[in-house]
């Protein structure tokens, strides 16, 4: 090797050296990520095929836990519930969301306000909001028993308890929380959007409802589907406001994924089957999160 | 009146937004005005205003539901993320905004699987991994899970602010033959502090609220937090419902004054994090 070989080979270390040395300011993130997050991860996805307990050693079983979901009608109601839950919050909170935002968006004064009253709910805790709506719709003490007095009895009767309404129940629950952060990422958006565009529509004699349905819609898109995608990613996840007020119940009919793996994990020692479920949401997320990808490399900004 | 343009009233706009105001925030006013009710009062007055006010329902509450202890844990818990989380995220953040980090591309990939990744997915091995560790009913095993959580977002919040700092300092500094770390620790930290406190207060409000990790990770009554602790005096208490009431307002209490001090922040963080809910 020559001497000027040797001395090109300089630089190139020392850019190597320096760009290590910037390197280790990032280091620590990635390391407890990879500890907490990532290594986890790799081993419930390696712990869907075997029999493991949580205690001792597991033993390889191949697909034995799919097939065993396949054939498990609990985890076919928890995923036809997941997949439930996803339908109402991509509609109700949605609207709503869009409503307040559009109707704010259109106000002067107390504008703020109406933002941050709409926000506190998604600030408040899921343990304290159940408390709050457990009591609500209490049959004895909540708006049920309120309105029987006056001789109106629909809401009459142990809403969480019921097997056709607890879903439902729960879902609400968790929406009246989640819409006012819908309401203040659409009001972001829509303050964004041309006040010309508005005009043209205007003098084009549209209504206000064909204002939003032709400048504002298409002007939030982006926000929009960012709102889609992420309520298609949490509402597979979901868990705690299900887990506090029926843990799935009564007979299995709010079971959500998540809290039939949490079950299966925690009480029943059955670690590799509820890492199967692990894997199925794991799969439905990345379907989502696919999505997400493939729309940025479109351009979009979302 | 003639040639007066007709523009559409707003009443109907407001009227509309009231009701939704009022959708949001009654029932967290049923909620504080039953706090101060006897349980045998909320039965026959359910959504009125009480008639005799019980302070009592607080002492009580405080009392049975070992408020004094799971408020330090959960103090404990939030103050030891948030700082972790903040000199983590602090030190990533700058390397992503500030220096020409080779490959930077693939911490991006990485966090968006690893923040995309359902905790249900991880918290099984986890849990049994820390309980090897004797990680297990131990506040610091549960504030580095937290911190694992958190900091992807918190850097990528942090990254956003010392992004739009002004170059000229950071040059200025670079000529006098400043290294990175002085750089960071003298330039950037000062001038992103407002960065810092959002990603601070969307942590912590992430950390206090928190239930599935504490649930699992702490199972220990003298360890519990107080969204864990209050799960479970709810459910001892079912039927009291003044008693529960009034530990529900006092785990909220602290949330919801610091938000409306702090709320363009909160607001902030929260939206452009896309936190989890």
């Amino acid at each position: 090797m020559t001497n000027s070989a040797q001395l090109a080979h300089h630089p190139s270390r020392n850019q190597l050296l320096e760009n290590l040395g910037r390197w280790a300011f990032v280091l620590p993130v990635l390391l407890i990520n990879l500890v907490v997050v990532v290594i986890p991860s790799v081993v419930g996805l390696g712990a869907a095929f075997t029999d493991w307990t949580g205690y001792g050693t597991p033993n390889f079983i191949g697909l034995e836990n799919f097939q065993r979901l396949l054939s498990d009608g609990v985890f076919f109601k928890a995923l036809q519930n997941n997949l439930l839950w996803t339908a109402l919050f991509l509609t109700a909170p949605i609207a709503v969301g869009l409503l307040g935002a559009y109707l704010l968006s259109s106000i002067k004064t107390g504008q703020m306000i109406f933002r941050i009253a709409y926000f506190i709910p998604y600030v408040i805790a899921s343990v304290v909001n159940t408390q709050i709506w457990r009591q609500l719709l209490h049959p004895r003490v909540g708006i049920g028993a309120w309105l029987a007095d006056y001789g109106i009895t629909f809401l009459d009767f142990p809403i969480f308890g019921t097997r056709s309404t607890a879903l439902y129940a729960v879902a609400f629950v968790d929406a009246w929380h989640f819409w006012g952060f819908l309401v203040v990422i659409y009001l972001a958006a829509m303050s964004a959007v041309d006040t010309e565009l508005y005009e043209v529509a205007r003098l084009d004699g549209a209504t206000r409802l064909q204002q939003f349905r032709f400048v504002t819609l298409p002007s939030i898109r982006p926000t929009l589907v960012f709102s889609i995608l992420m309520i298609i990613i949490w509402s597979s996840t979901t868990f705690d406001y299900v887990y506090m007020l029926t843990s799935g119940g009564p007979a299995n009919s709010s079971e959500l994924m998540s809290t039939y793996l949490y079950i299966n994990a925690f009480n029943r020692f059955d670690a590799g089957y509820a890492a199967s479920i692990g894997m199925m949401m794991s799969i439905w997320v990345g379907l989502a999160v696919s999505g997400f990808v493939y729309l940025r490399r479109r351009g979009w900004e979302i | 009146m003639f040639g007066q343009r007709r523009t559409p009233s707003m009443l109907p706009a407001y009227l509309i937004l009231i009701l939704l105001m009022v959708f949001s925030l009654g029932p967290i006013a049923v909620l504080m005005i039953n706090s101060v009710k006897s349980t045998a009062e909320i039965g026959l007055n359910p959504l009125g205003l009480p008639e005799t006010v019980v302070w009592e329902n607080y002492a009580n509450a405080w009392e049975e539901g070992g408020f004094a202890t799971t408020m330090r844990n959960s103090v404990i818990l939030t103050a030891g993320t948030i700082a972790g989380t903040l000199v983590l995220a602090g030190l990533a953040a700058y390397a992503l905004a500030r220096l020409k980090l080779k490959g930077a591309g693939i911490i991006t990939f990485y966090f968006l699987v690893g923040t995309s990744v359902p905790a249900q997915l991880f918290i099984i091995p986890l849990f049994f991994i820390w309980r090897e560790l004797g990680l297990v009913n131990s506040h610091l095993g549960l504030i580095i899970i937290y911190c694992g959580l958190f900091s992807p977002f918190a850097t990528y919040l942090l990254r956003s602010y010392m992004v739009a700092l002004p170059e000229e300092f950071i040059e200025a500094a670079r000529i006098d033959g400043a290294s990175n770390w002085h750089v960071f620790q003298h330039i950037i930290l000062p001038l992103s502090w407002p960065g810092f406190l959002t990603a601070g207060l969307v942590v912590g409000l992430g950390v206090w609220n928190e239930f599935l990790f504490a649930i699992t990770f702490l199972p220990g009554a003298e360890y519990k937090p107080i969204a864990t602790s209050l799960f479970a005096f709810q459910d001892r208490f079912g039927r009291d419902w003044g008693l529960t009431n009034a530990g529900s307002v006092i785990m909220m209490l602290p949330v919801v004054i610091l938000f409306l001090l702090l709320q363009r922040r909160f607001i902030e963080g929260l939206t452009q994090g896309g936190l989890k809910a």
